[in-house]
């Protein structure tokens, strides 16, 4: 689905990595590992597309991604660090809008995927009365909405408290059975149900 | 869980993007009040360090309300993009399938509908205070509703170019106010212009001409900008 051909960055001229090949395929589970400062958010965030400064190529279905682009960002669905979640809105009206970012209308969805995480009667109130964890878990909603078939997630069980992380495990391992294909970066240890990858920066840091 | 989907087209999202916008900006009232206050308190500073002599008072008015919107549209432009960038809106924004350029006119369009907008309508209460003489008002009202989305379009650059910086204020004006000046040449010009008995109707479409040229333009560089600011 998604593969990358000789990715190399650098940044404050110390290199990330360099000649770094990779792809993932559906069912397909990879995890980037390495330590703090390794560049995991940063290959994320150039596998995503938000970040232009690096050298190689990133290929989507076989096809360069600018080519296709428009396809691309309507199958990828990408969870950062930030939640993107206005928390002067409610979780509905978050929820809405991000829907409608993506090209589709699913009101009668978003109550289900919200009671399914666990937020059950907080659909209405703003955000910013929420805890992390729960705001973390309205941010996930969204993955769950996105109609993509590669999830990108950064760091994605940051705040989840020990159901969560195990909720979000299933719905990973369910995603790839599914025929999805998904990069994520954790610290914690993985316990899929399902074959998963790793690629770790730190073997290939410093390499030229 | 398979209920039908109904896929949007480009007007039904940018309508979603419109409410969601004009939804914030009525949880945050401070947004659009400090600019309004902004306006209102400066203006009223005029007779009162300048001398209440209505003579006078209708003679600089012209000037002191348009430089006072000019101003406190630059005030208002620093929450176009901030809690978007903090929270990572701003993100999902750039990665939608959605184009970019439409997106970001509709987030402008939103964002005068709020601060713009307001700023022309108490415009005529604080003409009246300035003593500014009758021919006077309807060139300032069709000035500033098509002065103030300019002045909102073009900011829009600079708040784009800088929503990454912590303290971006001084730099966004330094930026933004040269490129300001035409409208507000032109702005100012027409009520003086209407003062003096002359037709301002060759002004008004000059403003006008600046509107569209700004709006089929700047969504470009504001969307560019938006780029640069995230990596």
């Amino acid at each position: 689905m998604l593969s990358a051909a000789g990715l190399y960055c650098e940044r404050d001229e110390r290199v990330l990595f360099s000649a770094l090949n990779f792809s993932v395929e559906q069912g397909q589970v990879l995890q980037i590992q390495g330590a703090n400062g390794s560049g995991k958010t940063t290959l994320l965030r150039i596998l995503c597309g938000l970040n232009p400064e690096f050298g190689g190529e990133i290929l989507w279905q076989g096809q360069p991604v600018p080519k296709v682009l428009e396809a691309y960002r309507k199958g990828m669905f990408y969870l950062g660090h930030s939640p993107a979640i206005n928390k002067t809105l409610t979780p509905l009206q978050n929820l809405h809008w991000f829907c409608a970012l993506q090209g589709f209308n699913a009101d009668n969805e978003i109550l289900h995927v919200l009671s399914a995480m666990g937020l059950r009667g907080y659909s209405d109130i703003p955000c910013y009365q929420m805890s992390a964890g729960q705001q973390r878990r309205v941010s996930l909603a969204r993955m769950q909405l996105s109609a993509a078939t590669l999830w990108i997630l950064d760091e994605p069980f940051t705040a989840l408290d020990k159901q969560g992380v195990a909720d979000l495990e299933i719905r990973i391992a369910q995603f790839a059975r599914n025929g999805g294909a998904v990069i994520l970066t954790t610290h914690h240890l993985l316990q899929l149900e399902c074959p998963l990858t790793v690629l770790n920066l730190d073997t290939l840091a410093g390499r030229r | 869980m398979t209920v039908a989907r109904i896929s949007l087209g480009l007007r039904s999202s940018l309508a979603a993007t419109l409410r969601r916008e004009l939804q914030i900006a009525l949880r945050s009232p401070g947004n659009i009040i400090n600019p309004l206050m902004f306006f209102v308190i400066a203006v009223s500073l005029f007779p009162l360090g300048g001398g209440a002599n209505p003579e006078w008072l209708g003679q600089i008015a012209p000037g002191v309300i348009w430089v006072t919107a000019l101003l406190a549209v630059m005030l208002s432009m620093e929450s176009l993009f901030r809690s978007d960038f903090e929270d990572g809106s701003l993100e999902q924004l750039l990665l939608s399938p959605q184009p970019l350029y439409f997106q970001v006119l509709i987030k402008v369009l939103a964002h005068w509908l709020v601060t713009g907008l307001p700023l022309v309508l108490m415009a005529p209460l604080l003409a009246y205070m300035l003593a500014l003489p009758a021919e006077g008002y309807v060139p300032l009202i069709v000035g500033l509703l098509l002065g103030t989305p300019t002045l909102n379009l073009i900011g829009a650059i600079g708040t784009a170019l800088t929503v990454g910086l912590a303290r971006s204020g001084l730099l966004l004006a330094v930026l933004v106010l040269p490129l300001s000046i035409p409208v507000l040449v032109f702005g100012a010009g027409m009520v003086e212009t209407a003062l003096n008995g002359l037709p301002v109707s060759g002004i008004a479409a000059v403003l006008g001409a600046l509107l569209v040229l700004a709006s089929t333009l700047s969504p470009l560089a504001i969307g560019a900008a938006l780029r640069i600011s995230v990596t």
